[in-house]
């Protein structure tokens, strides 16, 4: 069914009980001509891509969960494209566009919302860079704003801009064209999507093995048997060291860590746009159902656990009130923690790996949901034709053997501080 | 978490720096660029038990060897790293 005015009217009039089921439950068969390892956002955004623009329909997406389970439906929801070095600012701006057409697109409203994603500047030095990413940002076609102190107090009225702030606000960067998105809603539309063009969405189905004939690969083993096929993509986010050593790779550039995500009570509304501190690390917006949405830093570890420990959750929330002061005495209404694909150099793998016919995507740290629609549209192309488009070509596998590295923040080898 | 310093006792994770992976080796310095390219990126990243450096940094200021499941957080032991050629 096309949702539309008219069935939603349709439904109305007859107790909902219209509705089809979103995707199909289907079970696996014996072989596919491609076959996607992870039923998270880019594992599914890729399936959706491949039979769109390549008419690869006869495909499966192998998820172990159940689909939003991973840290598709656990991230902070926010989407930007304001990098500095080009070959990320391409592909994130790429990745906006495709968010900006999202919904008509896979006629499921993801509720995309633009309304801005500005960073606080608290040292000049800050502002200047700010300054700088924001001229390269503008260079390479994306909006970019740099604010005053007046702007950022007009713009976000319960920011604490006073000379008495624990850090005083300068000024800031602002996005415009950054924001939200719904992200349990990215999960079912993309799979709703690909359903509807023939993919099939197998749940409930971990992978357990790699297929192998001879260097090729030919297909995998779940827990509800073996699938065969000439093309198996793997993006399994915070599980891509487990997954890839099932395939032969034994260590891969890439680190699991925890990150912390928190919702408050709900509250009028309060905050209308998406806010970063930039003295220490906090993001914070304001969801539709009122509840302020934030986090902060990784925990800092390895972990696999998909919780995270107390003093992040204390260093996140003194951020919060050091911003805005009037958040004191809100509660916390929930917690969680996701596991994160931290890599090497902060930046992404969207790529071909030494085995034919086995493809990887992995390596995106917190910032991996923004990436979402981009990912799974590189990744299609590079899977179907057995070769990286120019928008992923410099999120290569083998570049930090080469030298050829994407470090954003200029951390070096150091997967936690990216 | 609370990581059992030998020197100061459980002390909360807090007061500790994560330095990484215990198990990478510095190679030496005319080691061919394949050793040193799996030294500085290349990890194994288990889930499970991991060996791992942490620093006592608000404590005693070791450096600590701590082995780690990092599935559950829970912690097997910790003990100091001992300088280069000394006795264990
Ligand atoms: C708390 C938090 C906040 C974040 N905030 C933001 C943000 O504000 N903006 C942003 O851009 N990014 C953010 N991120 C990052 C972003 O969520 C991730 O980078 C991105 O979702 C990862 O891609 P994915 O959706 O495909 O991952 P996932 O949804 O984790 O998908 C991977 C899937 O693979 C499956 N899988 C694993 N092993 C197997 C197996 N053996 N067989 C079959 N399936 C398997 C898993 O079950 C999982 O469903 C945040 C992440 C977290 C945890
Ligand atoms: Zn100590």
């Amino acid at each position: 069914m096309r949702y539309s005015l008219g069935s939603i009217i349709a439904n109305a009039v007859s107790g909902q009980r219209l509705w089809p089921m979103a995707w199909r439950k289907a079970a696996p068969k014996p072989s596919y001509d491609a076959i996607i390892v992870g039923g998270g956002g880019h594992g599914l955004a890729t399936a959706y891509y491949l039979a769109k623009e390549h008419g690869l329909t006869n495909i499966a997406v192998v998820e172990k969960g159940w689909l939003g389970g991973g840290n598709v439906g656990r991230n902070t929801t926010i989407i930007r494209s304001n990098y500095m070095l080009p070959d990320n600012t391409r592909f994130y701006e790429w990745s906006l566009k495709l968010w900006e057409n999202l919904s008509r697109e896979l006629n499921f409203n993801a509720m995309v919302s633009q309304r801005g994603v500005i960073n606080l500047a608290h040292t000049p030095a800050q502002l200047d860079a700010y300054a700088r990413r924001g001229n390269a940002m503008r260079l390479a076609g994306v909006d970019a704003e740099l604010l005053d102190r007046d702007e950022v107090a007009r713009r976000v009225p319960g920011l604490d801009v006073s000379d008495q702030a624990r850090f005083p606000i300068l000024g800031g960067i602002c996005q415009p064209r950054g924001g939200t998105v719904r992200h349990d809603a990215v999960a079912w539309g993309y799979a709703r999507a690909a359903d509807r063009l023939g993919v099939d969405i197998i749940e409930n189905c971990e992978v357990t093995g790699f297929v192998y004939d001879g260097e090729r690969v030919a297909g995998v083993d779940t827990t509800r048997g073996r699938i065969e096929a000439p093309k198996v993509g793997v993006a399994v986010a915070g599980s891509t060291s487990q997954v890839m050593r099932l395939a032969g790779f034994e260590r891969l550039p890439i680190e699991s860590h925890v990150l912390q995500a928190f919702v408050s009570e709900g509250l009028k509304p309060f905050l209308d746009t998406v806010v970063t501190f930039g003295a220490g690390h906090l993001y914070i917006s304001q969801s539709d159902k009122g509840g302020l949405v934030f986090g902060g830093d990784i925990d800092g570890y390895n972990s696999y656990a998909q919780r995270g420990n107390l003093p992040i959750v204390e260093d996140v929330a003194s951020s919060a009130v050091a911003m805005f002061p009037s958040l004191a005495r809100i509660r916390l209404l929930r917690s969680w923690g996701g596991i994160m694909d931290m890599s090497m150099d902060g930046s992404p793998i969207i790529d071909r790996t030494p085995k034919p016919g086995l493809y990887l995507n992995a390596g995106w740290c917190y910032g991996g949901f923004k990436a979402t629609p981009g990912s799974g549209w590189c990744f299609a192309h590079t899977i179907a034709r057995d070769e990286p488009h120019p928008l992923n070509a410099a999120f290569s596998l083998d570049r930090f053997r080469t030298g050829a590295l994407l470090d954003e923040r200029g951390a070096g080898a150091t997967p936690r501080l990216h | 978490m609370r990581i059992p310093c030998p020197f100061c006792g459980p002390r909360s994770v807090s007061e500790f720096t994560y330095e990484g992976d215990a198990t990478v080796v510095r190679p030496p310095l005319d080691a061919d660029p394949d050793t040193w390219f799996a030294a500085v990126y290349e990890r194994t990243n288990p889930r499970g038990s991991h060996q791992e450096i942490w620093h006592h940094i608000q404590g005693c200021r070791s450096f600590l060897r701590v082995s780690r499941d990092t599935a559950t957080h829970a912690i097997q032991g910790a003990a100091m790293i001992a300088p280069e050629g000394a006795d264990e």
